[in-house]
């Protein structure tokens, strides 16, 4: 489990650690590395790899939000039927059920900041079991999945120091 | 005409190796540096919020003496939890400016001119310069790699150490990356025990061990009353820059240190240790991450060397290899920062044992890592 939970630390920065590196940090055999990776994936711990994308270097209307659902339950429907549903729409990214004032934090992503309002109001909205919406449009992104997004990590430390 | 004359005593000490290397380094812009002493980490959030804090609210007077007393309890609780060293927060406990001046206060407070003080080579670079500046003589005593760079009980007995009053130990070592366990340090305190040696014990990378468990030489029989700890909150909390550190010994010694450290230091920096409270207090799992990080970052770079055909023995604390090297090490050295900008240390700046090594930290992320081994490798070719 300690290997296995340390890979997932290395993969977590990287997913993109060669097989070789994974060993060499692990301490495992190049071998032991893909059993213990195809294990995560097959029991589902490992769910999928993503890229990080700065998405406004490459298209500058690109838009997110983060949108606050409130929803009505009956005996037939539950939080997962209604997430469920919501979770199909492609243009959501996230979906979580949170505790506090609303029900779920949804994040959604579109190619503009028309296309989310669109989506929110005629696709999200209208689901029987969602009573309100409030839509918080994303202005900049300073962190993404543990990573800056502001640029260079700078070094200021001495290049040779005892 | 000279207006500033200078005294006698620091004519005796050399410029520093690691200053070459820097200057060096400095000269050139695409340099990767394995060179550096500390970690590429900040220190972690909670106690840099508890420096902020500590300003905000106007504290920013001098500390007691001795430090803060709320840091020096602190530091007893965690000691005596982590490696079984219980000192008393009111007489046993220093809080220094970083464990330098902890060493260097230590060595003007126990050493008489002509006094001999052996040290392991190859150490930290520091030691050396300290004892000449207190008026004693170096004797190092030769560690080898064949024994892990370990110090044994025949190699102060080669060295003359039996003849030495003091002896500075500094494990988990800089630069070698060496670890003495319990079973490692006792022929030592045997040997400082029969020949009435006292002993200054840098323990700044403890938690930086990565086998087993640290054990503090203070921990042995007849060891305690001989020995002064010192440890600190630069490596591990990646506190650096905020210098501090502290000294943990038998009243006599930390008073004696302490007489010295109020005329030239009063106190630490007081910001510094509102900042150490806090960490000792609130930064366990900080530290935790960070020795799980440098721990994969060390098999990768051993890996690395053992790919490449490099002997390099398995360093088990701190964040240094210590790889062998062909020919004159400082030559290697040069030759790898001007051919593929990679910065490392060469051994011999860390004393004779040294030579023929280079100090590599891995202090750094694993895509610098990556490259820089790369680099060697073509280096090698």
């Amino acid at each position: 489990m300690e290997a296995k939970r340390e890979l997932l630390d290395v993969l977590c920065t990287n997913a993109r650690t060669e097989t070789a590196d994974l060993a060499r940090q692990t301490g495992l055999s190049e071998d032991e590395v893909e059993t213990a990776i195809a294990d995560l994936e097959g029991e589902g711990t490992i769910r999928g790899y993503q890229a990080i994308v700065d998405w406004e270097a490459v298209d500058e209307d690109h838009a997110r939000a983060a949108v606050e659902l409130n929803v009505t339950l009956d005996r037939e429907t539950g939080y997962a039927e209604v997430s469920e549903r919501l979770a199909k729409f492609p243009e959501v990214s996230s979906l979580h059920l949170v505790s506090g004032n609303y029900d779920f934090l949804m994040i959604v992503e579109a190619g503009s900041v028309r296309k989310i309002s669109r989506f929110v109001s005629e696709k999200v909205a209208p689901v029987p079991e969602v009573t309100q919406t409030v839509t918080h449009f994303v202005m900049e992104t300073y962190k993404e999945g543990g990573i800056g997004m502001n640029g260079g990590d700078d070094d200021d430390r001495l290049s040779v120091s005892p | 005409m000279v207006l500033v004359r200078t005294s006698e005593r620091i004519g005796r000490v050399p410029p520093s190796g690691i200053r070459k290397f820097f200057e060096l380094a400095e000269e050139r812009e695409d340099v990767i540096s394995l060179g550096v002493g500390e970690p590429d980490f900040s220190a972690p959030w909670a106690a840099r919020d508890a420096a902020i804090a500590s300003l905000e609210r106007g504290r920013t007077s001098y500390t007691a003496n001795r430090g803060m007393y709320d840091l020096r309890e602190a530091i007893a609780d965690h000691c005596a939890e982590r490696y079984d060293l219980r000192y008393d927060p009111d007489e046993e406990i220093l809080v220094t400016t970083g464990v330098s001046e902890g060493v260097d206060v230590a060595l003007r407070a126990l050493v008489d001119p002509g006094d001999r003080v052996a040290m392991v080579d190859p150490s930290y670079v520091s030691y050396r310069p300290g004892v000449l500046l207190a008026d004693g003589e170096p004797l190092p005593v030769r560690t080898r790699e064949n024994e892990h760079f370990r110090l044994t009980y025949e190699a102060l007995d080669r060295a003359g150490a039996s003849e030495a009053d003091l002896l500075i130990l500094c494990y988990p070592n800089n630069p070698t990356g060496a670890v003495m366990h319990e079973e490692h340090l006792e022929p030592v305190a045997e040997f400082c025990r029969e020949h009435d040696l006292r002993v200054l014990s840098d323990e700044i990378y403890a938690d930086l061990t990565y086998s087993g468990e640290h054990t503090s030489i203070a921990t042995l029989d007849g060891m305690r009353e001989r020995t002064i700890v010192f440890n600190g909150f630069s490596k591990a909390y990646a506190m650096t820059g905020l210098r501090l550190g502290y000294a943990l010994g038998p009243a006599e010694g930390i008073g004696a240190m302490n007489r010295i450290h109020q005329y030239s230091m009063l106190s630490a920096p007081t910001t510094a240790q509102h900042a150490a409270l806090e960490a000792l207090v609130s930064c366990d799992d900080d530290v935790e991450e960070m020795v799980s990080a440098f721990n994969r970052r060390r098999r990768f770079v051993l890996s690395r060397f053992s790919e490449m055909g490099l002997d390099c023995f398995e360093a088990q604390g701190a964040f240094y290899v210590f790889p062998e090297v062909p020919g004159d090490d400082e030559a290697f050295a040069e030759g790898l920062l001007e051919d593929q900008g990679v910065a490392v240390v060469p051994g011999s700046v860390f004393g004779e044992a040294g030579e023929g090594h280079l100090r590599v930290s891995y202090a750094s992320g694993l895509p610098q890592l990556k490259e820089a081994m790369n680099r060697l490798e073509a280096f090698l070719a």
